[in-house]
């Protein structure tokens, strides 16, 4: 008797315990936010964050040249390297203007296109082209950078149709505008994607109401359309430059001599030399662009368009 | 139910454990090894394991620097043995990773080539630190249609004539074949080993792949990168291995390999024992086993490679005819004079001066030329 008691009195404890936790998730949504997200919060602080902090934090190391042992002892010495180091200063502005030049080129094709998909095409049409984007993605990465190579050499598709119109040959397999070249194509479906999901959301009626007031078509894209797809170009423009700044398999496969980015710098720093205080040190270069990019972005408003 | 399923799954758990457990104490047990992809190939491991009872896991490095830095991971020891070519080597040895190892205990090492027994790159103060394995030239690789005549000299690499059409490894060890053409051809700057290069003699090595930068197509990094170059006509000139002529010979591709006038660098592996390895029995059994003509014939046709061991000569004629001479695995002691393998730049000059350019400044330097 007395056992069930208890039993009873634990019970209804539990249940007073259990209230008054959802009364405070109530009242602090705030609280039940972080426990719907815990376990995916937990993770992303452990896998993602604290590797990042490792890496940056050994940026801060050097190496014995004869035992390739890390030394343990802080020192600017890697960050000085960079900073006084023409080849590297190169390789970094090479990186940011190719990325800077995939995302330009990668605006300007996905417009139009991303324009026609939300505005002009039927929903049938639409979903064609939808397919037609998302395609390539299907395929593997390093397939489709060798059909690239297939395709830029000299005796490749470009040169050989080039020749059969008579014009002369184009001679840009294995240079920095191949790389430029495949970027572009590589990372052109993460540009469309967002500048469509923009477009489509603008309402009918902000263009009627441009036109009753006497705009012309191109009027009407430049002060309506437009400014109102910016965030969701801004948007796409994070993915492709992002992208471009860390890739290092590309430059490898498609650039010519002088093509190295900041990956490939990185990788040969850390597999190679076995310096991995310098490899952190030079990873953390496009860390702070990519920062600073994502910082100019949300004034732009990328993030409501995402 | 569960209980009963339980119960089975115990009895199956010891019956597999126990034999398992069995055979390791009855054979030598598990080699940990670092290879160059292709080096363990089951068509003579799994005869070697059958034979020996020694069981062989090896994990795969991709440059002789990853292979070194693997050697020393968790404090060494990880591993038993290790593949590593001229450039790893000395490395080791001076790092103290690899212990010396008696060659009297390897039956064929008498009759490896005299060039082998005893190479720089693993052999110091008298003592072995591994047994030579297979090797191979650094070859000058040409297209036999635009490039004629025939070049003899690798200053076709730096000649302008090909602006756009060179492609040469993308390695910090090519520097050496810089300094071997200055050797030859700038005698003024005293060049005696293309690996031992002081301030002025490294500078002018640098200068020179400087000076050559603009005339180069690709620095390629996989034998299968230079194969597309001069398949598809983008390069016409090169420095090569025998794997990538024969690849393109093959393939019908109008090209041809030379071993220029001034010689060439070459590469030599090293079956290596790490200095913590408990395995002892069964590393001296594999140095044995990969060390027997038949195997050493069977990885020279498997990966394009020549063989130390010269008994391996008519075995590879059996397996692939006309292969011993193709990859000079009978070639005389001459032919050994003009190639000069690769070991690791050090310090230590070896004529008592200490200021040679090390393989930090090697790598640096070439970081710094591909810009």
């Amino acid at each position: 008797m007395a056992a069930g008691l208890d039993t009873a009195e634990g019970l209804s404890r539990e249940v007073g315990v259990r209230r008054r936790l959802g009364g405070a998730l109530w009242r602090h949504p705030f609280l039940k936010g972080l426990a719907v997200l815990s376990p995916t919060v937990l993770a992303f602080t452990l896998v993602y964050v604290a590797a990042l902090a490792a890496l940056f934090v050994s940026a801060f190391w050097t190496v014995d040249a004869f035992t390739s042992q890390t030394i343990h002892h802080w020192t600017l010495d890697n960050f000085r390297q960079l900073r006084d180091s023409v080849t590297y200063r190169n390789v970094a502005v090479r990186t940011i203007s190719i990325a800077g030049a995939v995302t330009l080129t990668d605006a300007i094709i996905a417009f139009p296109f991303a324009y026609f998909m939300a505005r002009i095409a039927t929903p049938r049409m639409r979903a064609a082209l939808f397919v037609l984007v998302l395609l390539p993605l299907w395929a593997s990465y390093i397939a489709r950078i060798y059909s690239w190579k297939l395709i830029l050499n000299s005796s490749g598709v470009l040169t050989w149709s080039l020749h059969k119109l008579g014009l002369p040959a184009p001679n840009v397999a294995y240079s920095n505008t191949a790389t430029w070249v495949v970027f572009s194509y590589v990372w052109l479906p993460f540009m469309i994607l967002p500048v469509y999901a923009a477009l489509e959301r603008i309402p009918h009626s902000y263009i009627e109401a441009s036109r009753d007031l006497g705009a012309r078509g191109f009027r009407t894209l430049r002060s309506v359309i437009l400014p109102l797809a910016l965030p969701g170009v801004v948007a796409g423009s994070i993915f492709t430059f992002s992208l471009t700044l860390g890739d290092y398999i590309t430059p490898t496969l498609i650039s010519g001599a002088s093509g190295q980015f900041v990956g490939n710098v990185v990788a040969d720093s850390a597999l190679r030399g076995g310096n991995l205080p310098f490899a952190a040190a030079f990873a953390a270069v496009p860390v702070v662009v990519m920062g600073a990019y994502l910082l100019i972005a949300r004034r732009l408003g990328a993030f409501d368009a995402l | 139910m569960t209980k009963r399923m339980w119960a089975f799954v115990a009895t199956a758990a010891v019956g597999l454990a126990f034999p398992a457990a069995g055979i390791t104490k009855q054979h030598g047990g598990t080699l940990n090894m670092i290879a160059w992809e292709g080096y363990t190939q089951p068509q003579w491991v799994k005869p070697f394991t059958k034979k020996t009872g020694c069981t062989v896991h090896a994990k795969y490095g991709g440059s002789s620097d990853e292979m070194v830095t693997l050697m020393r991971s968790g404090g060494g020891g990880q591993y038993d043995m290790v593949s590593a070519s001229g450039d790893a080597s000395l490395r080791l040895i001076y790092g103290k990773d690899v212990q010396v190892v008696d060659p009297s205990k390897i039956p064929d090492f008498k009759n490896f080539g005299k060039a082998f027994q005893s190479p720089p790159n693993n052999t110091v103060g008298g003592k072995h630190y591994g047994i030579s394995l297979q090797w191979g030239p650094n070859t000058l690789l040409y297209n036999t249609k635009k490039v004629t005549p025939a070049p003899t000299s690798w200053g076709a690499i730096y000649d302008p004539k090909y602006r756009g059409k060179v492609t040469v490894p993308d390695n910090p060890i090519q520097i050496a074949d810089a300094a071997l053409y200055l050797m030859k051809t700038q005698p003024s700057l005293g060049i005696k080993d293309p690996y031992e290069l002081n301030k002025t003699q490294f500078d002018a090595a640098i200068a020179l792949l400087k000076k050559q930068k603009p005339l180069i197509k690709k620095y390629w990094g996989l034998a299968s990168d230079e194969i597309d170059l001069f398949k598809n006509g983008d390069a016409v000139i090169g420095a090569s291995w025998p794997y990538q002529t024969n690849t393109l010979i093959a393939a019908k591709a109008p090209v041809k390999d030379v071993v220029p006038k001034e010689g060439a660098t070459g590469w030599l592996d090293t079956w290596m024992v790490s200095s913590k390895s408990k395995n002892l029995d069964c590393a001296y059994k594999w140095l044995g086993w990969i060390s027997t003509p038949k195997v050493q014939a069977q990885q020279a046709i498997y990966f394009g490679e020549t063989p130390v061991n010269s008994k391996a000569c008519a075995i590879m004629d059996t397996l692939s005819k006309g292969s011993c001479a193709q990859y000079h695995a009978n070639a005389p002691l001459q032919y050994f004079k003009q190639i000069h393998f690769w070991k690791t730049p050090i310090a230590d000059c070896g004529n008592g001066q200490k200021n040679c350019m090390d393989y930090t400044k090697w790598q640096q330097a070439w970081t710094q030329l591909k810009g």
